[in-house]
């Protein structure tokens, strides 16, 4: 650990060497020179001092200078975040943010000491449209829609009211700072603290993200602040430009104020829209990757930056246009594209967000070794205090507005965690910087800087303990059972049901006319071979079986117990059977992950399923033979309940075990109809009773595991 | 607002209504208008064709059952009933949410395991978990996954291996679950 800690230094003070090496503005001096007679002007490049002579062996730095130092960057900064985990107790106290905004201020200021100079800065331009888009496509990809549609109302209620609240509450109480203050704050006006105030209000989704990701809160409480965090990008970009152009306007009338107004529904419903083409357009193409695998993946990728693009192009809202693009493209394109391109595209996306939310807080902490900072105390104190205060107030009073109509109030817990955790970052950075140049500048520099610090330092380093101390309720962690998603699925109907009934087009009759048109005419035109949409009981279903199959020790509910009737494995089946696991599955951590989590990525079943699965439980084995006896017992009248006739189990299960498929049901679909004729006869006879029933099972336990055994002999 | 007055004249016992059922005069009225507009023979109470009509309780997939759990009574449904109607449908609700007041076992009430348990048993078999499972799946699964599903279902939750989920089986397996989020309808004022 220590070792990483020294290797990172090692190459920030190679960065350094690169770093003065170079001239001063980085600007290479011109290569054209002839290669005469040993001298050389560029430096940076030695050469050996024969006459005439070939160069034996030269350096030519400028030549890579760009992609180098670049690399070097995120080297570092990659380098900082791998030895922030293995530093023992350190990640439990201090968020990720925190430690990579130190080792940017340590950077920064050696590289400061070196030079003298300031360091480079994090451009806006550079943020913008590199590094910001792939933290927000992350989150857009694993956005949690269902929850996310039942808050929509709330978080766009937050988000736009909140902001607009935030904003024109700190903007005119900055000003009223600034006349009080008016000997050293005496040329701000009005529209520059309007200005601040819309950059310094806006909740930033990537700080947001790196700090609760890290808490597991509940998951209604994360998407009511994380939603927040995204949409109010459409609120803050057209307010930022609004009173930018304002600032620029001799004079400012009502009627410039109104088409603010109309400026936030376009900017943000086109955003919606450019999204939305895009994620449309991304799924159909997805549908014919089917030749060409391996760069389906890259559609995603491409389809999204360009949503982004464009509506950067079009100055809507960028952030708004990718979110859409993604949530929109996800269940078409999972639905069309190979395991192993789904896998892909979950990993780079957590790859490429992770590497921009580092370099975006290494950044901020080297950016804030600057020579252009400007100190003010009332006004960066009063900007902190007004920022938390009017934030705080404006939660409360809005919670109390929309508790009225949500059905599942938000409590005060939950509200102060909101207010709370409304971290400033990066967001607010780039913008000050674009602000036009004006006397008091640097010192809008200088108070970003601090809240950010302050923000994410403070709150984001106590936010943890307090959710802790304040029994906010957390997220759960495992996978609901089966009885729980049937049950869920069947309220969910009976409510849609009775708002049938009663003749209120509530959100499931919405939901529902959603599903059936999608079900209609989107998935057939975007999924290619549409097969079966799975419900989400069966999914669960899935999932369980496959956790069962790959560990056999979980947290899980009891589950599958083997039937109590009477049978046991034999101890040395026991043990063949639990020496096999151990050697062949894979012991992985059987807790779910978020799926929106920066580190790891939800184990994805995909690495699985080219392994056969060598252990059939018991239960599953019977379980299969039964059913395909009820299939047809079912044509004959039925039959009653206790009776279960378990005969050929040994064909049906040995078809089912050598499958390479995953999942029982696949094989056991295959399989099914092929064997219940074949069973007819036979099960067809009454005296199946107890003592063969026993013997049949004892032989099939026997079979299943002679298959088992036999299998640990070919390892 | 003078015509909200005269037509909660319409409503018979409007006042004992609203106090047996805890609705406002809106509600009240707004329920009232549904049921008319329910009611096309004007026979003055529901029956279940009525109910039939509906496109959407059709299209559900356990449309049939929520209309023969309320109908189940064999009550001719008058005005009174269906807010009373309502009132079950709240007491699906409450009794489900009463997990918040106990703090004990969940009131998973005897509302929703009626939907499953169409032999009013008390107990809900694998078959009737089949039938309710085949309801909401439909089309999308096998019959072996069917099997399967319901299997494992009634072996998470069938804790002393009767084969059936008891009443209280059923409270238990679903502890964890949010219910009062999700089992709830808010009404427009």
């Amino acid at each position: 650990m220590t070792a990483l800690w020294t290797l990172s230094l090692l190459l920030s003070a190679s960065l350094l060497g690169c770093l003065a090496v170079t001239s001063p503005d980085g600007s290479p001096l011109p290569h054209n020179l002839p290669p005469s007679l040993g001298t050389n002007s560029s430096d940076g490049s030695l050469s050996v001092d024969l006459p005439m002579a070939l160069r034996v062996f030269s350096m030519d730095y400028h030549h890579v200078q760009a992609p180098f130092e670049i690399v070097l960057w995120i080297m570092l900064a990659s380098l900082a975040k791998l030895g922030f985990h293995w530093s023992g107790r350190v990640p439990a106290v201090v968020p990720e943010s925190c430690v990579l905004i130190m080792v940017g201020l340590l950077v920064g200021g050696v590289i400061y000491g070196v030079r003298h100079s300031a360091p480079p800065t994090l451009s806006a331009d550079a943020f913008f449209l590199f590094l910001l888009p792939p933290i927000v496509l992350d989150a857009g990809y694993f956005l949690p829609g269902r929850l996310f549609f039942e808050n929509l109302g709330t978080i766009l209620w937050y988000a736009v009211l909140g902001t607009l609240w935030n904003v024109l509450g700190i903007g005119l109480s900055l000003y009223g700072v600034c006349l009080l203050a008016q000997s050293s704050l005496g040329d701000v006006s009005l529209l520059h603290c309007l200005l601040f105030g819309s950059l310094i209000a806006a909740v930033d989704p990537v700080a947001v993200l790196s700090v609760f990701q890290e808490m597991q809160v509940n998951e209604q409480l994360h998407i009511l602040v994380f939603g927040e965090s995204l949409l109010n990008d459409a609120v803050t970009v057209v307010l930022y430009k609004l009173f930018e152009s304002f600032l620029r306007l001799p004079s400012v009338s009502g009627l410039d104020v109104l088409l603010g107004g109309c400026r936030v529904v376009v900017v943000g419903i086109g955003g919606l829209c450019v999204g939305l083409f895009f994620g449309l357009l991304a799924a159909l193409t997805s549908r014919f990757t089917s030749r060409a695998q391996v760069i389906a993946p890259l559609f995603v990728f491409l389809y999204s930056y360009l949503s982004y693009l464009t509506s950067e192009m079009l100055h809507l809202s960028g952030i708004m246009a990718i979110v859409t693009c993604a949530a929109t493209m996800k269940q078409y394109v999972e639905a069309n594209v190979s395991e192993r391109s789904k896998t892909s595209i979950q990993y780079f996306l957590k790859m490429w967000s992770s590497v921009s939310e580092t370099l975006i807080f290494t950044f901020l902490g080297v950016s804030t070794i600057q020579d252009i900072h400007m100190w003010s105390w009332p006004f960066v104190c009063s900007t902190l205090l007004l920022c938390l205060i009017w934030r705080a107030t404006g939660v409360l009073l809005l919670t109390a507005f929309v508790n009225k109509l949500r059905r599942n109030a938000v409590t005060f817990r939950d509200q102060f965690i909101i207010a709370y955790g409304g971290l400033r970052g990066a967001i607010c950075f780039s913008l000050v910087f674009l602000i036009d140049d004006f006397p008091k500048k640097r010192l809008f520099i200088t108070t970003t800087i601090v809240v950010i610090l302050f923000t994410v330092f403070v709150q984001g380093m106590t936010i943890k303990p307090l959710v802790e101390l304040l029994y906010v309720k957390r997220k759960k962690r495992a996978l609901p059972t089966l009885s729980e998603e049937i049950h869920s699925r069947l309220i969910d109907h009976l409510v849609a049901g009775i708002e049938d009934v009663v003749g209120y087009w509530g959100q499931h009759y919405w939901k529902d006319k959603f599903e059936q048109f999608n079900k209609k005419y989107l998935r057939r035109f975007l999924i290619r071979n549409d097969r079966q949409a799975s419900s989400s009981i069966l999914r669960v279903y899935q999932e369980l079986e496959r956790r069962e199959q790959r560990g056999v020790e979980e947290e899980a509910p009891p589950i599958v117990d083997p039937r109590s009737q009477g049978r046991s494995l034999l101890p040395e089946e026991m043990e063949s059977i639990r020496r096999i696991l151990s050697r062949n599955l894979q012991n992985f951590n059987n807790k779910q992950t978020p799926a929106y989590s920066r580190h790891t990525l939800h184990q994805d079943t995909s690495v699985d399923r080219t392994r056969k699965p060598l252990y059939r439980h018991q239960s599953l084995g019977e379980r299969y033979s039964y059913n395909t006896i009820t299939h047809f017992q079912g044509e004959d009248g039925g039959l009653s309940e206790p009776q279960r006739v378990r005969t050929g189990l040994s064909r049906s299960h040995t078809v089912c075990s050598i499958s390479p498929r995953s999942t029982l049901l696949d094989s056991s679909d295959s399989a099914g109809p092929a064997q219940t004729r074949s069973m007819d006869p036979k099960a067809a006879r009454e005296d199946l009773v107890s003592p063969k029933h026993q013997e049949t099972v004892e032989r099939a336990a026997r079979k299943h595991l002679s298959f088992v055994l036999e299998n640990e002999k070919q390892q | 607002m003078g015509s909200s007055s005269s037509s909660r004249n319409k409503i018979p016992n409007a006042q004992e209504l609203m106090r047996q059922t805890g609705f406002s005069s809106a509600h009240l009225l707004r329920l009232h208008d549904r049921f008319e507009s329910l009611d096309r023979d004007n026979r003055g109470y529901l029956s279940p064709d009525d109910f039939e009509a509906l496109g959407g309780l059709a299209m559900n997939p356990i449309g049939g059952r929520i209309i023969e759990a309320f109908f189940s009574s064999g009550i001719p449904w008058t005005f009174p009933p269906l807010s009373g109607f309502w009132l079950i449908s709240v007491q699906l609700t409450e009794t489900e949410t009463k997990k918040e007041h106990s703090k004990s076992s969940p009131a998973a009430g005897p509302g929703s395991s009626n939907l499953y348990d169409l032999d009013r048993d008390g107990k809900i078999s694998r078959e009737e978990l089949l039938q309710v499972l085949r309801a909401m799946l439909g089309l999308q699964v096998t019959e072996e996954q069917l099997q399967s599903i319901a299997e494992r279902a009634i072996q998470e939750a069938d804790l002393d291996k009767d084969d059936a989920i008891s009443f209280d089986e059923f409270k238990k397996s679903l502890e964890k679950m949010d219910i009062d989020t999700k089992m709830s309808v808010s009404f427009l004022k």
